[in-house]
């Protein structure tokens, strides 16, 4: 199992973030991880990817505590850039290279080109689109075994949403396993083997997208509406 | 041709019926080798567990095989294809007759119709 999560809670002083998620993960996946706003999908992924600490319960990836283990076979995209607006995007390659051992310059460059992108280019000049796929493409050049990303295709247009979601298939590789957080699931739900829904921090629902139609009759998406129908 | 797929059935069934497709109308013919399954799965835009779960699936009934070394191609066999071809219009006879039904025409009738339209067509 590549994740598992045992009675994982999460609290912010009075607030219950996480409550009592039990979750396996299976290596080879593509999970979409779906909830209205607030309903933990972001302090999940980063308690998986080291951000936050649990305040109890249990959590490991690859039988490992989460710790800097954890963080050299996770690769986490976060919602918002962490990439300084004065880098180029040699010095963003370089900064990837430094950090991650499993992180190969030669396929972040290749798929770098076929978008156009420059060595030389400065991310303060790039649009929101190009910024975005840049910081994916960097996420996606590592070799890890766990992708977080967490809202990768939130305000970009369809071209750029079309190519973020070809990258994912592209890189699939049955010993790792990427999960998505979004709630745009129409956008994602053809690429998914697996949903995830939670709700006020906990767990409401985790199967697979073909169960899902074969007994509701309906899409993810028709299945959310029902579920989260306010 | 465009992959399409709706919301209401799984993924692979869809995939499935739509290879089927396209080797009746000769699309994909006899002996054609398909492309990867991550190929496949990235043009469809689906999951790759996915596509190679429709593509098992119609090996198994026999559209499909495999050589282990070289990759996944067409069956040769023609007579399976012309079998699949005559089940697809099977399958849209069957939804013609029932909507004819519906509308209230018996079989005596049906087949009047359709001669008279085909006759039309063929004069346009």
């Amino acid at each position: 199992m590549l994740v598992e999560c045992k009675n994982l809670c999460k609290t912010f002083g009075e607030t219950i973030a996480l409550n009592n998620i039990n979750l396996n993960i299976e290596r080879g996946k593509i999970i979409g991880l779906l909830g209205p706003n607030g309903s933990g999908k972001t302090t999940l992924i980063k308690i998986l990817s080291g951000l936050l600490t649990k305040s109890s319960g249990e959590v490991t990836i690859s039988e490992k505590e989460i710790g800097i283990e954890t963080k050299k076979i996770v690769s986490y995209l976060p919602e918002r850039t962490y990439l300084s607006e004065w880098m180029t995007v040699k010095q963003a390659v370089d900064f990837f290279k430094d950090f991650y051992e499993d992180f190969s310059e030669e396929i972040a460059y290749s798929m770098l080109e076929r978008l156009n992108i420059k060595r030389g280019d400065r991310l303060k000049t790039m649009s929101k689109g190009t910024k975005e796929k840049v910081q994916l493409i960097l996420v996606m050049s590592r070799d890890a075994e766990l992708f977080l990303l967490d809202e990768p295709i939130a305000g970009v247009d369809p071209a750029a949403r079309d190519y973020i979601i070809k990258t994912i298939i592209g890189n699939y590789n049955e010993n790792a396993s990427v999960i998505i957080s979004t709630h745009l699931i129409s956008d994602v739900e053809n690429v998914l083997d697996e949903v995830i829904m939670i709700k006020y921090g906990c767990l409401v629902m985790h199967k697979t997208v073909d169960e899902i139609r074969e007994e509701h009759g309906k899409s993810v998406d028709g299945l959310f509406r029902e579920v989260f129908a306010c | 041709m465009p992959w399409n797929f709706d919301s209401s059935t799984p993924i692979y069934l869809q995939i499935m019926e739509q290879i089927k497709f396209r080797i009746a109308v000769g699309d994909y013919k006899a002996g054609d080798k398909l492309d990867s399954v991550r190929d496949l799965a990235s043009e469809a835009e689906v999951n790759p567990n996915t596509m190679q779960k429709a593509l098992s699936e119609l090996e198994r009934e026999g559209l499909l095989f495999t050589q282990r070394t070289s990759g996944r191609f067409i069956t040769e066999n023609s007579e399976t294809i012309t079998e699949l071809r005559r089940r697809l219009a099977d399958e849209q006879l069957d939804l013609f007759l029932k909507k004819m039904y519906n509308l209230g025409y018996n079989n005596k009738e049906v087949v009047k119709l359709l001669e008279d339209y085909i006759r039309g067509e063929e004069q346009k």
